[in-house]
């Protein structure tokens, strides 16, 4: 077989057509390889926008959550009433709850002393509220009033807390205006509302805010028995509950916060328009240099034709240098994009990571991109008249 | 009953039959521009060329000679009269007849039009290539096959820019007989060339004329190679001359 198609071999005239002109080559592929970088950054800070977003909801210990019909997303909740979280415990299949709190509040940073904003969750340390086995250990810590737990994820900005209680320091700051001690770290990674995260007590996150109802909570979770129907379970509880809470089930509250980023900010849109952007330009550049390239060449191609070659064989020698370009244009943008995702994810925390879907849709964005430029270009060539060679 | 006049002191007398003529033209016309810039090129032009026979076609610059070759040679579509080419004709024949006909046909220009990004070796394959059946090593061995007869064995890894002006017309003459074709149309395939090379070109062309029965139609104003043709045919002011003898 492989000497089949070795003894029908052509002249690579496509390939050599692209090369010999090693200068524009490299143009078209840096072209490519922009619009490649352009659309790889803009669809991998919307992904990582929003699988951040939800970084924190999926280490949840829960099953179903209870959430105010008035809060929008993680970086709005309101507060609904506590006893509505002891009121779905008298449902058969609910075996545990926890109920927390989720607020924003200012972090001094102990090195600069400059502050930021950090979402800051405040729950029983008795209770289960993250799915790591070392969690329980750490969250006895807060006992003690006055202690955090600070994930190591969070950005800089909030000073080397991390190295510090790494070094045995004591790392002490002010948090809401009032001094806390951090007791240990834990790992959730930031997102774009929260640039780091924060767990203490109930009574610490009370005394921190202290206008705060002690029966108000901003999230409530419950777990259930093993082999119940929490789709059931959340229906029935739904039914059974005043219309001052919303249940959820965990993938109903990642969906949630992800559609708020989707579709009630322009975050989402923007991504995708500059991703779109960069396929346009993409196409435009690969355009001008597939038009220009069968300019250049029109005379041969008209000495083609003459020499008896069919049109459908030129275009495809035209098709295949759009595939060349796609292919050659696709590695170094796909490297590049790994690169990138790195250093994003190394200054920024952000979970950018390139997965198979994403490097698919990109390289057959480039080939879409090269093979309609190549059609486009094409028309050039159906106009050739090999009579105007003599 | 037609009588051929040989200028190589060799007279032919024949009847060809249809099959035999590889070109039969019939009181083709044409004109180049449009409305009042409409300009009548070609005037009721016929002749015929059989299989193996040797033609060249002289006149003065603009007299059409380069429009009937291109007509000849199905890149042109007719306007009025008839061509035929091998039985087919060309007068409201589809894309797909004309691009099969000229598989045929061999063209060496004038501007010898070698693609500048392949070799002396590979520019003569894209005429081998055209052949049917033939493994990629018999299409290269084709093409080193013409380029030695053309003289340039040691020119054929040589890019065009690399070749001086005779050589590349040399390339382009090997890159249209490779293809094997019934009938070759030459638009002044010496005029680059020094007496000798022109004259060792005029007489390979010849030599595939006789062996191959393949037909020639050569324009030219080369008086040093006259000797060589069949038959002399004359234009002017599109118009075709009688033979001369």
């Amino acid at each position: 077989m492989r000497s089949y198609f070795w003894q029908k071999r052509r002249i690579p005239l496509a390939w050599l057509l692209l090369s010999r002109q090693p200068l524009r080559l490299f143009v078209a592929l840096a072209g490519i390889c922009f619009a490649g970088i352009l659309m790889f950054m803009q669809l991998g800070f919307r992904d990582g926008l929003f699988d951040a977003s939800v970084t924190v909801h999926r280490k949840l210990d829960a099953d179903l959550v209870l959430i105010s019909p008035r809060s929008m997303s993680s970086i709005s909740m309101t507060g609904f009433p506590r006893r509505r979280l002891i009121q779905a415990m008298a449902h058969e299949d609910v075996v545990g709850i926890s109920p927390v709190n989720w607020n924003f509040l200012i972090w001094r940073n102990p090195e600069t002393l400059s502050t930021r904003a950090i979402l800051t969750l405040g729950f029983e340390p008795n209770d289960l509220l993250l799915k790591d086995p070392d969690f329980t250990s750490k969250s006895k810590t807060l006992t003690n009033f006055g202690r955090v737990l600070f994930d190591e994820l969070s950005r800089n900005e909030f000073g080397p807390i991390k190295e510090w209680f790494k070094e045995g320091k004591v790392v002490e700051t002010e948090l809401s205006g009032k001094r806390v001690r951090v007791s240990g770290l834990i790992s959730l990674g930031p997102n774009f509302g929260a640039d780091g995260n924060l767990l203490t007590s109930r009574e610490t996150y009370l005394d921190l805010i202290p206008n705060t109802s002690p029966g108000s909570i901003e999230l409530g979770l419950i777990r259930l028995r093993p082999d119940s129907n929490k789709g059931m379970v959340a229906k029935s509880l739904t039914a059974s509950l005043p219309l001052d809470v919303k249940v959820l089930t965990k993938e109903g509250f990642i969906e949630f916060e992800k559609n708020y980023w989707r579709s009630s900010t322009s975050i989402g849109f923007i991504f995708t328009l500059g991703a779109a952007l960069g396929f346009v330009v993409g196409s435009v550049i690969v355009y001008q240099i597939l038009y220009s390239d069968v300019s250049d060449h029109l005379p041969e191609y008209a000495t083609l034709m003459a020499m008896g070659y069919r049109l459908e064989t030129l275009l495809g020698v035209v098709c295949r240098e759009g595939f060349l370009l796609a292919i050659m244009g696709y590695l170094p943008a796909y490297i590049s994009g790994q690169l990138l995702y790195l250093l994003v994810r190394n200054s920024t925390k952000l979970p950018i990571y390139m997965d198979t879907q994403k490097s698919l849709l990109i390289f057959f964005l480039i080939l879409f991109m090269c093979m309609a430029s190549a059609l486009f270009a094409m028309r050039r060539l159906i106009d050739a008249d090999p009579a105007e060679i003599f | 009953m037609t009588k051929y006049i040989s200028l190589t002191n060799q007279v032919q007398l024949s009847t060809p039959s249809v099959q035999d003529y590889a070109v039969k033209v019939n009181e083709l016309s044409h004109w180049f521009g449009e409305g009042l810039n409409r300009r009548k090129v070609l005037d009721r032009i016929s002749m015929e060329i059989s299989l193996g026979e040797f033609v060249l076609l002289a006149g003065p610059s603009g007299c059409g000679k380069t429009t009937l070759l291109t007509l000849i040679g199905a890149l042109r579509r007719i306007e009025k009269g008839d061509i035929s080419i091998f039985g087919s004709k060309l007068l409201h024949s589809s894309r797909h007849t004309r691009q099969r006909l000229r598989r045929q046909i061999g063209m060496i220009f004038q501007g010898h039009n070698l693609l500048r990004c392949l070799t002396a070796e590979q520019n003569v394959q894209m005429g081998s290539d055209l052949l049917e059946g033939l493994s990629y090593s018999a299409r290269r061995d084709q093409a080193r096959f013409w380029l030695r007869s053309v003289g340039l064995e040691d020119h054929m890894h040589k890019l065009p820019h690399d070749l001086s002006g005779g050589q590349k017309q040399r390339v382009a003459i090997a890159r249209a007989l490779a293809a094997r074709p019934k009938l070759l149309l030459a638009d002044e395939p010496t005029a680059a060339l020094d007496s000798v090379t022109g004259r060792e070109i005029v007489d390979l062309l010849k030599g595939l004329a006789n062996d191959q029965s393949c037909a020639v139609l050569m324009v030219t104003h080369d008086q040093r190679i006259l000797d060589v043709a069949d038959r002399l045919l004359s234009m002017e002011d599109g118009k075709l001359l009688p033979s001369i003898g």
